[in-house]
């Protein structure tokens, strides 16, 4: 999978967990970029990306994400 | 079973029609998704849960202070989620030598919690999730010996809760150890996510457990099961007793009969419940009775079933009648059956029941309705076994014969398409097999094999007929086959048999007529039938009678061809 690939698919996980398709996330988005990105949604968004694609995060990695492109990086990493 | 997101989802949608339903939740742990769940599934099942959902951690708080915004919510239940983790902590603060009670404390740390409850909202219902057994490896095995262990005591709190839930009116356990049981521990829980947030549940796991929640919430609003609607052949013994025979019925130790026997056993074990059973069978009565009466391997007896309909009239109709009888409402029915078609066609008229879809695998029926888990209730007592003597009873009263009105309608939407045309190459084997296999709608029982029936298609002094039929669920292929034999100045039917599966769909009048129209175009004016009972097939005794042929008497029926008139039929 090529980085756009994954930016894609995380892409349309956050349409689905956020319910909302207007969403497009960049490499820079952060939680203070989308409105209802609160530390419950983050845990939703966190299991669906597992679901999406077959891996589990890691502790560190669930409170230490500073934004997109670190998401990336770990799913690349895992995949 | 929908997914969190979609539960999720469901928060957005009107809920202003759904009946309302005021709960609160409060636990040791972050309950905000489990709340997020709660309200999304009880979407599914038709209501709306107005929630509080306490702050973390505030369960003495809420639930000791009178006045607490929880109380203040006036909620009809109170769910108390109190997780494993938690507990293991104050276990493992408890000295050495008080472990042994541990149990027996949190025990009565939790009647507080109940007690608080009915002191401050009489009537207000609690559901308790009980302990997922999550043991800490200290001792392996030989925890099950050390009666300190976090695994013993574990266990030992969960029997306590049962005991006292069986003493406390209005608090109902909910069984979060046998839902972890079931997944396994890593479903169960995703250890990042209770250290990062206290989630003591994994998202996915959220989707079960509100589902179980609300199974006990239903149950609550006095929606839950109290019949069993039972098809006979293929669901309660295998084969088909009008054609195998009492000595040929899978039941017991014949064939697959032992997965039947251990069906039977269950269901004998809902009536000891007071759940009602009902049989609702295409046969004649006396033979749909013979295997409860004489078979010895059958578990169920006639004692045990309320209500027993076994005619040929659809079932839908019948169930309708089994209902009055009982006099249930028909939400708290449940049908049972292997055959697809009777399957659709109750649930399409009557879209109150519920109609699992067994699986096609008889040793699969009992897992599978396990795990609809549709018996769910919020009361037992001793005299809720006699009840299935007291319907009994009242069966016997009222034995009505209500006509079926809109039968009729259903079988218009059907769309049912049926073939008719002579025997061909390709058709040989299955027409002889079914000539070998009909019993109960076979007119003069006369066999063939697949060399006569060759010997048939290529003798020009026979005509001969084939019929499918399908309909909007599906093909049933080949079910009925005439013989008939040109003789001088008419025809005389020499056989005319038919599957018992396509019964009373009008296809028995379709077939008159096409009979009819074929010997009409042979330039024949008469038709001859006959009718010759075997020990199977009483019921198709007056059939040319009531399709219109004139009754010569002995079994002997005659029809002039041009003055007939072409029978209803809602086949084309």
């Amino acid at each position: 999978m090529t980085r756009e690939e994954i930016l894609n698919k995380v892409n349309e996980v956050f349409h689905e967990v956020f319910d909302d398709d207007s969403i497009e996330v960049t490499e820079t988005t952060t939680a203070k970029d989308i409105e209802d990105w609160d530390s419950l949604m983050h845990i939703t968004l966190v299991s669906e990306i597992e679901n999406a694609f077959g891996f589990k995060f890691m502790m560190k990695d669930v409170v230490g994400m500073k934004n997109v492109g670190e998401m990336l990086d770990i799913i690349a990493q895992n995949i | 079973m929908a997914s969190f997101i979609e539960l999720k989802r469901n928060l957005k949608k009107d809920m202003s029609a759904l009946p309302e339903y005021r709960f609160a939740v409060t636990g040791d742990c972050a309950t905000q998704h489990l709340a997020t769940a709660l309200r999304g599934q009880a979407y599914e099942y038709g209501m709306n849960l107005v929630m509080f959902d306490a702050d973390y951690d505030e369960i003495r708080a809420q639930l000791m202070d009178p006045s607490s915004e929880l109380y203040e919510h006036k909620p009809e239940a109170i769910l108390i989620d109190m997780c494993t983790e938690k507990l293991y902590e104050a276990y493992c603060m408890t000295a050495a030598e008080e472990r042994a009670d541990f149990a027996d404390r949190k025990m009565e740390e939790i009647l507080g919690y109940w007690e608080h409850i009915k002191s401050n909202v009489a009537g207000t219902k609690i559901i308790q999730f009980n302990f997922p057994e999550s043991d800490d490896r200290i001792f392996g095995n030989f925890a099950n010996s050390v009666g300190s262990s976090f695994l013993f005591q574990t266990r030992k709190l969960n029997l306590l809760m049962m005991e006292k839930a069986s003493e406390y009116a209005g608090v109902f356990i909910c069984d979060l150890s046998v839902l972890r049981a079931r997944f396994g521990d890593a479903a169960f829980k995703d250890n990042k996510m209770y250290y990062a947030a206290r989630m003591p549940y994994s998202t996915d796991m959220l989707v079960h457990i509100s589902d179980e929640v609300m199974k006990i919430v239903n149950a609550l609003r006095a929606k839950i099961k109290k019949c069993v609607v039972l098809d006979l052949d293929n669901t309660l013994w295998g084969g088909v007793i009008g054609d195998d025979g009492l000595e040929g019925i899978e039941i017991g130790e014949l064939g697959i009969g032992r997965a039947f026997r251990d069906f039977q056993l269950w269901l004998k074990e809902l009536t000891k419940r007071g759940i009602i059973l009902a049989v609702c069978s295409k046969n004649d009565e006396d033979k749909a009775k013979e295997p409860f009466e004489k078979h010895p391997d059958m578990v169920l007896k006639l004692d045990d079933i309320a209500c027993f309909i076994a005619n040929w009239e659809d079932k839908a109709s019948n169930i309708k009648k089994i209902r009055e009888i009982l006099n249930l409402g028909m939400d708290s029915f449940v049908f049972l059956d292997d055959n697809p078609f009777e399957r659709n066609l109750v649930k399409s008229m009557i879209p109150e029941i519920t109609v699992p879809d067994l699986p096609e695998d008889p040793a699969e029926y009992l897992g599978y309705l396990k795990s609809l888990d549709l018996f769910e209730t919020i009361s037992f007592a001793a005299d809720d076994a006699v009840r299935t003597k007291q319907y009994r009873a009242e069966a016997e009263r009222v034995k009505s014969q209500a006509a079926f009105s809109d039968y009729k309608d259903y079988l218009k939407d059907l769309d049912m398409v049926a073939y008719a045309g002579p025997f061909d190459t390709f058709h040989y084997p299955r027409i002889a097999e079914l000539s070998q296999r009909s019993n109960q709608f076979n007119l003069r029982t006369v066999r063939y094999t697949a060399d006569e029936i060759k010997a048939l298609a290529e003798d020009p002094s026979y005509i001969t007929l084939y019929f499918t039929l399908k309909d909007k669920f599906g093909d049933h292929g080949l079910i009925s086959v005439a013989v008939i034999k040109k003789e001088d100045d008419s025809a005389f039917i020499e056989n005319w048999f038919m599957s018992c599966r396509v019964l009373k769909r009008t296809m028995e009048e379709y077939i008159i007529n096409s009979m009819v129209s074929a010997v009409k175009d042979a330039g024949i004016g008469m038709i001859k039938a006959e009718y010759i009972p075997t020990a199977k097939n009483a019921m198709v005794k007056d059939i040319y009678g009531r399709m219109g042929f004139e009754d010569l008497g002995d079994g002997k029926y005659r029809c002039d061809v041009n003055s007939f008139a072409m029978r209803e039929t809602y086949v084309s």
